[in-house]
């Protein structure tokens, strides 16, 4: 727990992250939610909105796992680590366990600016919070990946600017995917993004029948994605 | 008493031969540098015999313990300041040492006790409430090294410390790497002729991963026929 205390500590004492990975969700919402007003979207109501910003949210956790790793590795500072007795099991816990519950602040943080914005707050605003946890541990998986093989610079690119835009073309939140259809529909749908925001829309309205057919595409790039993260970590570590 | 026993020890990067067959040893207490130009060797060694990197032939012993074989009891005996500063950025200099604190399992009590004693040892006090990563150059290096301190370890590598300094930070580092001598067996990197005839009880002189010269540095200068210690280095590489 006191490396996963650093880690936490080391994420959200940098203004950038906050910056990013609260204030950006939050614009979004807002100026959205503005234009909703002037030329009503249906896929910019409040409720529809407001799950698909918190699952784009989770796509900061990605960015924020990978610089952490990225830096402490091109620091030395896990390099000094790896002579302590800490294990590897102590590094991933260290990194991975802190960044849920930052992940799941800024969901809540989300939908308590989506209620001063309109949104009716309900007990499924909770199971919509808990609902994002399985994408929360498959975007900080991808983070520890990418921060295993990656440099903080090459992070910059990849985790924020790259992957932060393709999971929220592949998310379905700015535009219906039927409308685009074909290849784009397709690979849309085989990866896990558009899946955790047509769940997370479920879970807020209490559809748990809808909920249900997105769980399992979205459990299983979770648990695909912490095994790899593991298994490149451990390996990073090894050639270290 | 022997602290480090490296017998023939080899540490091969495909093509490259970092390390050529090291066979050296290093006395209890002793400050022992080993110098040489940039590529000699001189931080595959230390990482070798931190455990960090796997000798592909050769053995190390530290404290008794083989670096291949019980690299889990070596890594109680010793803690490593690597090249680069290695502290965490965002956390204060005082956090910085309860982290190592906890990762080596001291109670709070200890962990305050231990780190008054680093602070007044090492002159961190003006220091302790800043975040580390706001420190000049030379400030880093000191933390890096209290953090290294943490564990009361018996061996204490020193990889290039002063790298990058300037010439007050670096004499106020000598200062304080002298107070630590005779208690901690201290292997130090460096190639700064000035610093290893400053501070080191014996010199290994390296060049393309073979070990040239071993002794003080007036045997040196006596071996290279010269009155200064440069001088002596220069003739004992261009001959090797």
């Amino acid at each position: 727990m006191t490396f996963a205390r650093r880690c936490a500590k080391e994420i959200l004492r940098d203004p950038l992250n906050l910056c990013f990975g609260l204030g950006f969700p939050l614009v979004l919402l807002g100026l959205l939610s503005a234009i909703q007003a002037n030329i009503p979207v249906s896929l910019f109501k409040i409720d529809a909105l407001t799950p698909g910003i918190t699952v784009f949210g989770l796509s900061f956790m990605t960015l924020f796992s990978a610089t952490l790793v990225a830096r402490d590795r091109e620091s030395a500072f896990l390099q000094r680590l790896y002579t302590t007795p800490m294990r590897g099991v102590d590094f991933i816990m260290g990194y991975m366990l802190p960044l849920l519950p930052i992940a799941l602040g800024q969901t809540v943080v989300c939908y308590v600016c989506a209620a001063a914005l309109g949104l009716k707050f309900s007990v499924n605003v909770l199971y919509a919070v808990l609902g994002n946890i399985p994408m929360a541990v498959f975007q900080i998986a991808l983070g520890l990946m990418c921060g295993s093989v990656l440099g903080v610079k090459q992070v910059g690119g990849i985790c924020g600017a790259l992957l932060t835009n393709l999971s929220a073309w592949l998310s379905g939140v700015w535009f219906d995917l039927d409308l685009v259809g074909g290849a784009f529909g397709k690979v849309a749908d085989a990866l896990p993004f558009v899946h955790a925001v047509q769940m997370e829309k479920a879970l807020f309205h209490a559809d748990w029948s809808a909920a249900a057919e997105h769980v399992l595409p979205i459990a299983g790039y979770a648990v695909l994605a912490a095994v790899a993260a593991v298994w490149m970590f451990l390996r990073q570590m090894k050639k270290q | 008493m022997t602290a480090i026993q490296t017998v023939e020890l080899v540490k091969r990067y495909k093509e490259l031969t970092a390390v050529d067959g090291l066979s050296l040893e290093v006395e209890q207490g002793e400050l022992f540098s080993l110098l040489g130009v940039n590529g000699a060797g001189k931080t595959t060694t230390i990482k070798m015999l931190s455990c960090l990197a796997q000798p592909s032939g050769g053995d190390a012993f530290v404290g008794g313990y083989s670096v291949t074989k019980q690299p889990e009891q070596v890594k109680r005996l010793i803690s490593v300041s690597p090249q680069e500063t290695a502290v965490a950025p965002n956390l204060s200099v005082q956090e910085n040492l309860q982290l190592m604190c906890g990762i080596h399992g001291l109670s709070k009590e200890e962990s305050k006790a231990r780190i008054g004693e680093l602070a007044a040892k090492l002159k961190l006090q003006q220091v302790l409430a800043r975040k580390a990563g706001k420190l000049s150059g030379g400030w880093q290096r000191r933390v890096s090294i209290a953090m290294a301190l943490v564990s009361r370890p018996q061996i204490l590598f020193l990889d290039e410390p002063t790298l990058g300094l300037d010439v007050i930070a670096r004499h106020d580092l000598w200062e304080m790497i002298r107070t630590l001598k005779g208690e901690t067996t201290i292997i130090l990197t460096t190639h700064y002729m000035e610093e290893a005839e400053a501070l080191s009880d014996r010199i290994g002189i390296m060049k393309g991963g073979r070990l040239l010269a071993v002794g003080t540095a007036e045997e040196l200068k006596r071996k290279a026929a010269c009155d200064d210690f440069e001088t002596a280095f220069v003739s004992i590489v261009r001959e090797g």
